[in-house]
């Protein structure tokens, strides 16, 4: 197990190191344009550029800029560790940015996840147990609805109907819980539920799907042989069984979300990473994007790890095997 | 000795199951009777689709009843199992009737320790507490002949070979001393020197517990080795039905013939083995008159149209389904009557 542990590891930083390479080598080595030109106000001469070049150390030759980037990146900076570097716009760090940001989109999907997880498996459950009943089919065209609807058209027909008719909760924009508990949750209430609602719906699909599965397998039959009840064979055969492709999908899901809330983020005007990253993609603030492409990047590998490990948790043949 | 109908388990009339699907109702089991008393080995034999597992999961309350039509009764010591209620069921279910099946590569969860479900077993229908459901479970699997049990009850079902989870399977299903146990193909995915180990313990369980076994198969050579009555199938209908000694000495049914015809023995070589012609038909639209008639070499004019009832052909025989003149039934049987390897007590 700790042989396991010790392997996924290794492989996570050789992962994470992958990623530094490849996002330095699409951001530095093919830029869309000259980040130079940004600072050089209106029709600058050629010396004026050259000279920013040489502050931003665009100058060097590109395995220069990427050894002094990944040594900063390990080692650390002026602002501390990871060393992310300065943004192109205000000169302020990067981490220092993202550290700002980061709450915001961590806390919309922690609420987000925990909604869709329980909703999701919980509806699944029913559905797959009354098969074909009306609860059955109302839970799969909720589904359906939830899989096709975008998420920026429900999210705006939530601020108006919620918001603006009803005045049930806060609109659009970020409140702290630090500033005001009740503002917070009031604010993020829509983002959540609006979030949640897409992934519960797939949710539900998958837990119905591999549940009715499940139940087919014959170790069910020799449960219910057994003489367990009905509720013991689905909820401890049954659901436990089905739960490990739920868990792999649940740890990527969260993963993906850290760079990718771009959307619900924007509608609900959160201003999260993936909000900063797209803004700053588009002003090529690099340094900015690079700092949200290698967080989002770690997030994924981290998750991918911890789902191997809590894999081998739940399924004893990955342990021995 | 008691009175033997105290001795009585299983009394089974007329079962008859229907499963409706989208292409019409696949008729898998139709009018099947028989009977199991205490120390009765039943061997039903028949090809896949024959009926032969649906009867038994019928029995066990194991069908879905939203989605079978099941008609007849099944009188477990004179208690109907088709109309109990699923929570009364239950509590027969593992605890009077048993059951171990074919593949034990899928039978045992695979995510739970052997012990944790057969302690899981125990706990079903007795409240103890954790650990005497544990050291019971340890204590079976000692019994079915794991060694080291005490530590292989915390092997996951992966840790088994085939025929230890086949064992776990057999000590599972012993939990509550049950007085009928029904073994559904166990030795199939075997290899056959487990296979005779498998056999060897269920009959020791038999004698042991003085329980009544029902032994589903396809091979005759296991039913000729333990069972004590046999119960030929073919498409969900019963061709013959007796004691084990006169099936085998005196087979009645052309389907019982075909399968002693191609069945492999250690004398016979297999150029002599004569396989049945075509294949079992569709129980959608099973044919008219005698189920086996498209396949039967001794055909003649009723066959196609008239269905034979399973009655004795004559007082000293045992039932059959076969339009057939019992003079040639005794003669064609006579010629494949076979010497049993261990006849059964």
């Amino acid at each position: 197990m700790t042989f396991y542990i010790a392997r996924r590891l290794l492989w996570t930083i050789v992962v994470v190191a992958c990623v530094l390479a490849i996002t330095f080598a699409v951001f530095y080595l093919m830029p869309a344009g000259d980040p130079a030109l940004r600072f050089a106000g209106k029709n600058p001469t050629d010396q004026e550029i050259a000279q920013i070049h040489h502050r931003l150390g665009l100058d060097k030759p590109w395995y220069v800029q990427f050894g002094k980037f990944s040594w900063r990146f390990f080692t650390g900076d002026k602002y501390g560790w990871p060393g992310l570097g300065y943004t192109y716009a205000s000169g302020t760090s990067v981490k220092s940015l993202i550290v700002a940001r980061a709450p915001r989109t961590l806390l919309l999907i922690a609420g987000a996840a925990t909604l869709w997880l329980v909703t999701g498996v919980a509806i699944g459950v029913i559905s797959a147990v009354k098969r074909r009943s009306a609860v059955d089919r109302l839970a799969m065209g909720f589904a359906l609805f939830g899989i096709s609807t975008p998420v920026f058209w429900l999210g705006l027909m939530a601020l108006y109907i919620f918001w603006r008719q009803l005045g049930w909760t806060g609109g659009s924009g970020y409140i702290s819980p630090s500033d005001s508990i009740t503002g917070f949750f009031s604010h993020m209430i829509l983002p959540w539920v609006v979030l949640a609602l897409l992934y519960a719906a797939f949710y539900a699909r998958m837990t119905r799907n591999n549940l009715l599965e499940t139940l087919g397998e014959d170790y069910i039959r020799t449960a219910r042989a057994k003489g367990l009840s009905e509720r013991r064979v689905i909820f401890k055969h049954g659901l436990r069984a089905s739960l490990t492709p739920i868990v792999t999908m649940f740890g990527l899901d969260i993963a993906l979300l850290v760079g990718g809330a771009v959307i619900t983020e924007s509608v609900f005007n959160l201003q999260g990473l993936g909000y900063l990253a797209i803004n700053d993609a588009l002003q090529q603030d690099l340094p900015v994007v690079l700092g949200v492409v290698l967080l989002a990047s770690v997030a994924v590998a981290l998750a991918n790890l911890v789902v191997d490990i809590l894999y081998a948790f739940i399924d004893p043949r990955v342990r021995y095997g | 000795m008691t009175d033997p109908g105290d001795r009585l388990l299983l009394d089974v009339r007329g079962l008859t199951v229907r499963f409706p699907t989208s292409d019409g109702v696949v008729q898998a089991v139709s009018d099947v009777s028989f009977s199991l008393s205490r120390g009765e080995t039943l061997g039903v034999v028949g090809e896949s689709g024959s009926g032969k597992s649906v009867s038994n999961l019928a029995i066990m309350g194991l069908l879905n009843r939203q989605r079978t039509a099941i008609a007849g009764e099944v009188l477990f010591r004179g208690r109907d199992l088709l109309t109990l209620p699923p929570d009364q069921l239950r509590h027969i279910r593992g605890k009077e009737i048993a059951m171990v099946f074919q593949d034990p590569f899928a039978c045992l969860h695979p995510m739970y320790r052997v012990g944790a479900q057969i302690a899981e077993a125990v706990r079903a229908h007795d409240d103890v507490g954790k650990d005497r459901a544990w050291a019971r479970a340890v204590e079976l699997l000692d019994h079915v002949g794991i060694p080291n049990a005490k530590s292989r009850a915390r092997d996951y079902p992966h840790q088994f070979s085939g025929g230890m989870r086949q064992r776990a399977m057999i000590a599972m299903a012993l939990v509550h001393n049950p007085s009928i146990l029904i073994c559904d193909e166990p030795t199939t995915a075997l290899d056959v020197t487990v296979q005779a180990q498998i056999l060897e313990l269920i009959e020791d369980v038999k004698r042991e517990f003085d329980i009544g076994v029902i032994l589903v198969t396809h091979d005759l050579g296991v039913v000729a080795e333990t069972a004590s009555s046999v119960m030929v199938m073919y498409a969900g209908r019963v061709m013959e039905y007796g004691p084990a000694r006169e099936i085998f000495a005196q087979p009645q049914h052309p389907y019982t013939w075909g399968l002693l015809d191609s069945m492999p023995s250690v004398e016979r070589r297999l150029a002599a083995l004569v396989p049945i012609d075509g294949s079992p038909p569709s129980l959608l639209a099973p044919p008219a008159g005698c189920p086996f008639h498209p396949r039967c070499r001794y055909r003649f004019e009723p066959c196609p149209t008239e269905r034979p009832d399973l009655v004795a052909p004559v007082p000293e025989a045992h039932p059959d389904a076969c339009h057939l003149p019992w003079d040639d039934k005794l003669r064609e049987g006579a010629k494949r009557s076979v010497d049993r390897v261990g006849e059964a007590a």
